[in-house]
């Protein structure tokens, strides 16, 4: 974000853009990365329930994934998922794959 | 029509919170704040206002829930002085830093320690850098008035800051005086509907009140007070002139009294302007000419205002109720002395720190004071750059 | 209370990106209460790692109207925006029906803010004030705070030569103490018992008045433990007895939950790096001292919940 004159920021430290965080990726913090075994999966939503960082994609009911963007990694829903369906891998394997 | 009434200062402040009608008031009883409490509860009893009134537990939670309540998006005011004020001190920076245009009456009062009740202007002057409107009143009539105009100044779309309207403890707090009160209906017009920008209360634009505001913003904001400290000026002045319309008293940023004639001049704020102005009648009859600048607007400071009025003037003595320990001279003191700092020709100016914790300051040791000016207008030579008026060796 | 499927339709309040330690207990807190809130809310926190994470200027992970004023008065400001709305109401300006919920650590709720809480607590306002409860000071570096346990280590109990058993003051008992201004409902929860959480919330959210909810919140980067056990660590606290959950209706106690089988307090202590030195020799008795005001409670919740002797 470029950062702005005290002309063109609104009065009183305000925000006025709810939920802007989303704009912070906090991804970046990870050193492990949750991966999901679809098959063991029941979408029982432990894991989405209690993620700290509301990081668990749920659709129709379903737990469909994770968002990377800002998932930091904690290994909590790896811990509470009743069917050991979440593993917890090194993200430095991902970042060789994808450059 | 407007109706005359005897009320203390007190029992006026609350007269013009009943008419002010606010939404929320959160108030802790002080002496000699007290009777404003007192009289606005027994206003809310009695359903004369639409006021919810919050009887918090201390001054701290007070200033808290004003900062809660004008945030959600409605009126809301206070009162308090001395230790109460020092107890809020936290919020009353964070309540001027998030432009919440909170008003709040000040009898003001010596601050602890060791503990005492009566006059000084120490507890208001700690708090002239806290970003509040500062509005020192000399009678019970300025309380009302006062009272008044800082609500429309404080609401400006170009100021939104809070004000303080002082007023001397038990001098003006306790003194029955004659009061012209507007009607109710006067009063509503004048203040008008508020309409907060940033309500907490409007759920389709939510909005975050106080965040983490680090070394990349904060200055920003800051700049932002500073501007609207500015602004303020002239709508402080735009008010006057309006109030003058329904009220027909006059209000600028400072008041001149036989100013124009005479070179000497003494500036002050409060209740010893009333104090100055007798003896300076009492001197003219003997052919002594004295002027007085009285400090109704000490924050923002009318610099510009005051460097005119003192313009040509030779010696001026700066009163301050209150010690700036450490410093030099009283805070009304440094503002004037800097104030100058640009003149070529500028005045002598000396400064008297008096009535602390309420001692009295009469008409004699203004003619001590007087007495001092012509004796620098003549000799051009200063004893004492800073006196104490009326302590004991 | 809805299901979790029911639930994940709705509307996180809470937004991702907000800077908290991975693994932190306070952001599936405020998740789970906002999740069972059924009615718009209004946010107020006091200074701590919540309001510290959650809103670095010029982000904001919080959807709804919200407001941090300071560390000590959360609850006086919140009670303040409550009136404003109470105000309008009754003029007839304000249409929705809203709710107001404080999240306070306990170094606000507990220490720095007890008076302006008890204050607006004897007032009366309708809000639920929830406690984060991470027993120490994190914000600032994990000093010791009144809700920290007997024998913890933080930055200002350390264990050493002279005292070896880290804090030896046992912690306040918050929960009787808002109990006893009387209001109309409080009780103690766990983020690790999701459901039981979700509908204390509920319940407080419906009370016309204050209510209150003491919450457990695991601190990985304070309690030093890894930040995967954060849900593990709730449980066990309530397993071991440590943070008995159970809630006082209108006066009426109530134990919400009974583990079927007691976990001894050994597994809790262990498993966090602050209790560490209580597992030497030395410090045996400040283990037992620890096991003996436990047993003591419970004993005394089960006289107030009916449940025990008298
Ligand atoms: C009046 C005042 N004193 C001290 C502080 C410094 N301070 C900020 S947060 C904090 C501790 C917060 O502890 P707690 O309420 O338990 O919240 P946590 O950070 O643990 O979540 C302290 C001491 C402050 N901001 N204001
Ligand atoms: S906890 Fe495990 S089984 Fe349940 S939804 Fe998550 S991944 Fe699937
Ligand atoms: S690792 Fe942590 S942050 Fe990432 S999805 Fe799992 S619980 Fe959420
Ligand atoms: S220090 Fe503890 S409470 Fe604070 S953000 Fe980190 S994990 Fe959460
Ligand atoms: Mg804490």
């Amino acid at each position: 974000m470029k950062e702005k004159g005290w002309k063109e920021i609104p009065i009183g430290g305000l925000i006025l853009e709810p939920g802007n965080a989303e704009k912070y990726l906090t991804g970046s913090w990870r050193t492990f990365r949750p991966v999901v075994n679809k098959e063991k999966c029941t979408s029982c939503l432990l894991c989405w329930i209690y993620c700290p960082d509301d990081s668990i994609i749920v659709e129709d009911e379903q737990m469909k994934g994770f968002r990377y963007e800002h998932c930091k990694g904690c290994g909590i829903c790896k811990n509470v998922c009743p069917f050991k369906a979440i593993e917890m891998v090194e993200e430095s394997k991902y970042q060789q794959i994808e450059k | 029509m407007a109706t005359i009434e005897a009320m203390t200062g007190d029992e006026v402040a609350a007269e013009a919170m009943r008419q002010i009608n606010p939404d929320v008031v959160a108030a802790y009883p002080i002496t000699p704040q007290t009777e404003v409490v007192q009289n606005f509860s027994q206003s809310v009893a009695n359903g004369r206002v639409k006021t919810e009134m919050i009887r918090v537990e201390s001054e701290h939670s007070a200033m808290s829930a004003c900062v809660g309540a004008s945030a959600a998006g409605v009126r809301a005011m206070t009162a308090t002085c001395a230790n109460g004020l020092a107890l809020m001190w936290e919020i009353v920076y964070i309540a001027a830093s998030y432009r919440l245009p909170i008003v709040m009456a000040v009898a003001n009062r010596a601050l602890s320690g060791p503990i005492n009740i009566h006059c000084d202007h120490s507890d208001s002057m700690g708090a002239r850098d806290s970003g509040w409107i500062q509005l020192y009143s000399e009678n019970c009539q300025e309380v009302y008035d006062n009272l008044i105009q800082a609500v429309k100044i404080a609401e400006d779309k170009s100021v939104l800051l809070p004000v303080m309207v002082c007023f001397d403890g038990f001098i003006i707090s306790h003194a029955t005086e004659r009061v012209e009160i507007l009607d109710d209906e006067k009063v509503k017009n004048f203040i008008g509907e508020f309409k907060p920008q940033y309500p907490l209360l409007d759920l389709n634009n939510p909005v975050t009140y106080g965040p983490l505001d680090l070394f990349d913003y904060y200055f920003e904001h800051k700049r932002q007070q500073v501007e609207a400290m500015e602004n303020a000026i002239s709508v402080i002045e735009k008010v006057g002139k309006e109030y003058e319309k329904i009220s027909g008293r006059k209000y600028e940023l400072v008041e001149k009294y036989n100013l124009e004639a005479s070179d000497m001049v003494i500036i002050a704020a409060g209740s010893t302007a009333g104090t100055i102005k007798a003896t300076i009648d009492e001197l003219k009859e003997k052919g002594i000419n004295v002027g007085l600048l009285k400090i109704r607007t000490f924050r923002p400071f009318p610099h510009v205002q005051i460097r005119d009025a003192l313009k040509d003037k030779l010696c001026v003595a700066v009163m301050d109720r209150s010690a700036s320990f450490g410093a030099r001279g009283g805070p009304i003191f440094l503002e004037i002395r800097s104030t100058l700092y640009e003149e070529k020709k500028k005045p002598v100016v000396v400064n008297y720190i008096y009535g602390l914790g309420g001692r009295e300051t009469t008409v004699e040791h203004i003619k001590k004071v007087v007495d001092n000016l012509s004796k620098i207008k003549k000799t051009g030579k200063v004893d004492r750059l800073i006196d104490y008026l009326g302590v004991r060796e | 209370m809805p299901s979790l499927k029911e639930l994940s339709h709705k509307k996180e309040l809470l937004s991702r990106g907000h800077r908290l330690c991975p693994g932190c207990g306070a952001p599936i807190i405020v998740r789970q209460v906002l999740l069972a809130a059924d009615k718009p809310v209004i946010v107020a926190c006091p200074t701590g790692c919540l309001e510290v994470g959650t809103t670095i200027y010029p982000y904001t992970a919080w959807k709804m109207p919200w407001i941090h004023c300071a560390f000590e008065n959360a609850a006086a400001t919140l009670s303040g925006v409550e009136t404003a709305y109470r105000a309008l109401k009754k003029q007839g300006k304000i249409k929705d029906d809203i709710r107001f919920i404080a999240f306070g650590g306990d170094g606000g709720t507990y220490d720095i803010g007890l008076q302006s809480l008890s204050g607006a607590l004897e007032r009366g306002h309708r809000m639920l004030y929830v406690c984060y409860d991470n027993e120490a000071y994190m914000n600032t570096g994990i000093q010791r705070s009144s809700a920290s346990p007997l024998g913890a280590h933080t930055t200002t109990t350390p264990p050493g030569k002279a005292i070896p058993a880290g804090k030896t003051e046992s912690r306040k008992n918050l929960t009787e103490i808002v109990a006893a201004h009387n209001i109309p409902y409080v009780a103690q929860a766990s983020p690790g018992y999701h459901m039981d959480l979700m509908k204390k919330v509920q319940k407080a959210l419906s009370v016309d008045g204050p209510s209150f909810i003491n919450v457990f919140s695991p601190c990985p980067r304070g309690w030093r433990y890894p930040a995967e056990k954060t849900i593990e660590i709730a449980k066990l606290a309530v397993l071991t007895g440590f943070w008995p959950l159970y809630e006082v209706e209108n006066g009426k106690y109530r134990i919400t939950y009974k583990p079927r089988k007691k976990r001894p307090l050994r597994e809790f202590l262990e498993a966090q790096g602050r209790f560490k030195h209580l597992l030497a020799e030395e410090n045996k008795p400040i283990v037992e001292r620890m096991e003996k005001e436990i047993e003591s409670r419970e004993k005394e919740l089960m006289i107030r919940a009916g449940e025990g002797e008298k």
